[in-house]
């Protein structure tokens, strides 16, 4: 009786069940087989590990005297030849942009990342964060053009690098988002004329290539305009990238809409919330939150896209870093510029892509019960 | 003694003015005969109870009457307001008319409170501050303040049916539907949400409910309002269409749900 009353203390799990070996047993060695295989995968991961170590710091040269590119050359791919980036690093990052200049371009990279982290936490996500970014934009815009303030102006065709590719990402996805919202909810519209419209766009421009679509924005848009009037080819292929990305996005968006129950539509309607008050904080809220993967999903796929954009002639990222070396001293090295603008991508969008998982979790907290 | 006073107030309520009036109302879904020749009246302060077999038309009616459905022919007029296209009046009707839902309908990504303040804020434009002592107000007429920071997933099936009713009083309207709120719940939660529409009918509030709960009929109801196949085919006194039913499909229909209780 007494013993049944007074409940036995628990007592702490043994080792065998928790801590890290209890995790290495069951997740790594739980047969002969499963512990082979675990073992002979270590073995080539430490063994190429250590292969690529030797090659990238050991036997690396980090930096050549006025490009004489000898002391790289009799490494004979022994070691990685840093002294490619060392010497060319700015042109990946800025392009042909003037060297005195560049600390325009600089800082301007600087105010885009600060605006994404400023964007990313949802302690600012009020009204006054639009203002940020009209902000934040125009202090780029007059950064990079200058002519004001007494900065030098540079030429459109002179910007190049990263500061391209974080403008026809920023701006495209700061723009196509807004427009996919508009487009997946006029694809739910009752007015057929609307309805028939945003079908037509997002299958006109999902059932081409983001490159015939480039071509288009370079080459025959101006066939369009009227004589003397040119818009800038930047524009012109933003423009384009804005257009494409928001055909696929709208999709996302519109798979969203489409798991939301009806009875949602329904109880916001008896409540008599108008048509924009429904959207903006029943459905759109809701949806969104369900689609946030394939959005980050395409977010990431058109970051990268933005490289396309070589093939218009605009210097982006990856162009600048395949145009540092076709300079004959150069030539040779791609593999740790490529290494590098790789390295680039990568932390833009594994950054993208471990904050959607934390905003995923945090936005979806009332669905865990 | 209860009984008398009940009296009283009903024939006080067939004097006063419609609440709402549906007259010769017809409703397809494409081919369809969904509502025929639907005529109803209900007064202001009146308890009405639908009954009738599933696909008999009750939902398309009360949907009808806050026009979530619209209907093809003859004419509802809800508080003095003709049901048309015109928006404004769409607007007007949507303020005076409450509705609950079988399936609760909470909006789950917000709080109870912010499910009860979110129309009063939005349609009636009420300061934030003053929408929330209200949902309060409710919340604990419905008995869970308790639980106003909580989300709706994290609510049991009755606390949730309570909080739509909260929700839909928020709006003070005139008039509350209800549509078969009690049915997805299991039978322990079912007596606390009746007793809450028990509450409400107390304070004189207009209801229309589609209800299969004889009980909440007999004790509650004005009149009893039996449809089958789109058609209203009898009415009257809940104990008079209970104990009396003149046709064989109410006489069919007691005793299906009679064995099904
Ligand atoms: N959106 C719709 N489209 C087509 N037909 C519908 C629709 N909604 C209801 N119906 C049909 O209209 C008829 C009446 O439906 P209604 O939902 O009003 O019945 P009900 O009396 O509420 O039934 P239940 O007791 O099952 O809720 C049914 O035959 C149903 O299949
Ligand atoms: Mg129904």
């Amino acid at each position: 009786m007494s013993d049944a009353a007074i409940p036995s203390p628990a007592r702490a799990a043994p080792i065998t069940l928790v801590g890290p070996i209890a995790w290495v047993r069951t997740n790594l060695f739980s047969g002969w087989f499963s512990g082979l295989f675990s073992l002979l995968l270590l073995f080539l991961i430490v063994k190429w590990a250590m292969g690529f170590i030797e090659w990238g710091v050991i036997n690396a040269v980090w930096s050549v005297p006025n490009n004489q590119t000898q002391a790289c050359r009799e490494l004979k791919g022994t070691g990685a030849c840093w002294a490619v980036i060392t010497e060319k690093h700015r042109f990946i990052l800025f392009g042909t942009y003037p060297y005195e200049e560049q600390w325009r371009a600089f800082l301007s990279i600087l105010i885009f990342i600060g605006l994404f982290i400023v964007s990313a936490q949802r302690v600012f996500w009020r009204k006054e964060l639009g203002l940020v970014w009209v902000g934040a934009l125009t202090a780029i815009g007059i950064l990079m053009w200058g002519g004001v303030l007494g900065l030098n102006y540079v030429p459109q065709e002179r910007w190049g690098g990263l500061v391209i590719t974080l403008i026809l990402a920023t701006f495209g996805l700061a723009f196509a988002f807004p427009l996919s919202i508009l487009v997946a909810l006029g694809r739910r519209s009752k007015l057929p004329a609307i309805k028939a419209l945003c079908v037509l766009y997002v299958e006109l421009i999902r059932g081409v290539p983001l490159i015939s679509l480039l071509f288009m924005a370079s080459v025959m848009f101006p066939l369009f305009l009227p004589e003397g009037m040119n818009v800038d080819k930047l524009l012109r292929a933003q423009i384009a990238i804005i257009l494409f990305a928001g055909a696929y996005l709208a999709e996302v968006v519109r798979g969203g809409l489409q798991t939301l129950p009806r009875g949602q539509y329904e109880a916001a309607d008896a409540l008599g919330l108008s048509y924009w008050a429904k959207t903006g904080l029943i459905i759109l809220p809701q949806a969104l939150r369900l689609v946030i993967p394939p959005l980050v999903n395409t977010f990431i796929g058109f970051f990268k896209d933005t490289s396309l954009v070589l093939i218009i002639g605009i210097f982006d990222l990856l162009t600048a870093g395949k145009t540092a070396i076709i300079e004959p001293a150069w030539q040779g090295f791609g593999i740790e510029v490529y290494l590098t603008v790789g390295f680039i991508y990568f932390c833009f969008c594994f950054a993208m892509s471990r904050y959607s998982q934390n905003l995923e979790a945090e936005l979806n907290r009332h669905r865990v019960r | 003694m209860s009984t008398s006073m009940e009296a009283v107030a009903s024939a006080a309520r067939a004097d006063a003015p419609p609440a709402i009036l549906l007259d010769k109302v017809n409703k397809w879904y494409g081919a369809m005969h969904v509502l025929r020749d639907v005529s109803l009246n209900v007064a202001l302060g009146e308890r009405l109870v639908v009954c009738g077999p599933s696909g008999s038309g009750k939902s398309t009616l009360i949907r009808c009457i806050n026009r979530l459905e619209t209907h093809q022919e003859g004419s509802i007029k809800v508080d003095g307001i003709e049901l048309s296209d015109d928006l404004r009046a769409l607007d007007a009707i949507r303020r005076e008319v409450g509705m609950v839902f079988q399936s609760f309908n909470l909006f789950p990504h917000l709080t109870i409170l912010e499910n009860c303040t979110l129309a009063p804020i939005w349609v009636r434009h009420m300061p934030k501050a003053e929408a929330e002592a209200l949902a309060m107000q409710y919340l604990e007429r419905v008995k869970i303040p308790e639980q106003a920071k909580k989300y709706p997933g994290q609510l049991s099936g009755g606390q949730q049916q309570r909080v739509a009713i909260a929700r839909a009083l928020c709006m003070k309207p005139k008039i509350m539907l209800f549509d078969e709120p009690t049915s997805a719940l299991d039978p322990e939660m079912i007596k606390e949400v009746l007793e809450t529409m028990v509450g409400l009918a107390e304070t004189g509030m207009t209801m229309v409910c589609v209800t299969h709960e004889m009980g909440f009929a007999r004790q509650v109801a004005d009149r009893v309002v039996f449809m089958d196949r789109g058609e209203i085919v009898e009415q009257g006194a809940p104990n008079d269409v209970f104990e009396n039913p003149r046709t064989d499909r109410l006489k069919l229909f007691l005793s299906q749900i009679l064995r099904g209780h």
